[in-house]
């Protein structure tokens, strides 16, 4: 089981799923229609650490955070 | 890097780091502060960080500097902070000007980019998410 939270301004409470890659979260991500209009200009971190590749491996107790687009200053 | 609940004090901040680097030897000090304006109508700007990727952006830019023989340093506003008050200070010390003047102009645009920091126009006390001017990080639309 791996846990997905939603940061900043998406608004939405985390989720727990079975997932084994990155594409299988995306998957089930979108069966979400509130989140398909986040989804195309959200960024990925793995455990804290940036991600860029959907074949992406995960394991038991992985922590996948959702990276809306940003605006600091 | 420091994080404050509201705004910053920038004349301590800025002053502790001048004092922090007194006898470092760095020829160049160049500090750039972000202050809130007024329009639209707002009262204030409000922000949320999601600290540890925020300090994981930041480590990696402390050892870009360090491999310039610079140092940089910044200061970031959580929650609500009101108009002509500021919300982000950045600096750079460095032996020589040119080398700061570059890396604060390159620093200060991928905070802007890449920094997970997310902003809302605070009106009549709601809290609105600045979309328009907000910039999808760097790897945005993987899961698609």
């Amino acid at each position: 089981m791996i846990k997905v939270e939603f940061l900043g301004p998406i608004g939405k409470e985390p989720v727990e799923m079975e997932a084994s890659t990155l594409a299988d979260v995306s998957a089930k991500l979108k069966e979400d229609s509130t989140l398909l209009v986040w989804l195309d200009k959200c960024a990925v971190a793995l455990n804290d650490n940036m991600v860029n590749d959907l074949n992406t491996v995960l394991k038991d107790g992985d922590r996948v955070s959702i990276l809306p687009p940003v605006c600091g200053g | 890097m420091e994080l404050y609940n509201g705004p910053l004090d920038t004349k301590e901040i800025f002053g502790r780091w001048l004092d922090e680097q007194a006898v470092s030897n760095y020829g160049a000090y160049i500090p750039f502060v972000g202050t809130i304006r007024a329009e639209d109508d707002i009262e204030a700007l409000s922000f949320d960080i999601y600290e540890p990727v925020l300090q994981k952006w930041f480590d990696e830019w402390q050892e870009k500097a360090k491999a310039l023989g610079a140092v940089v340093k910044m200061a970031h506003s959580l929650g609500d902070v009101p108009v002509h008050t500021s919300s982000y200070v950045s600096a750079v010390f460095s032996p020589r000007r040119r080398v700061a003047l570059e890396l604060i102009d390159a620093f200060v645009e991928d905070f802007k980019a890449n920094a997970p920091i997310w902003k809302y126009d605070v009106k009549n006390g709601a809290r609105i998410y600045a979309a328009d001017r907000s910039t999808p990080m760097d790897g945005a639309g993987l899961l698609k």
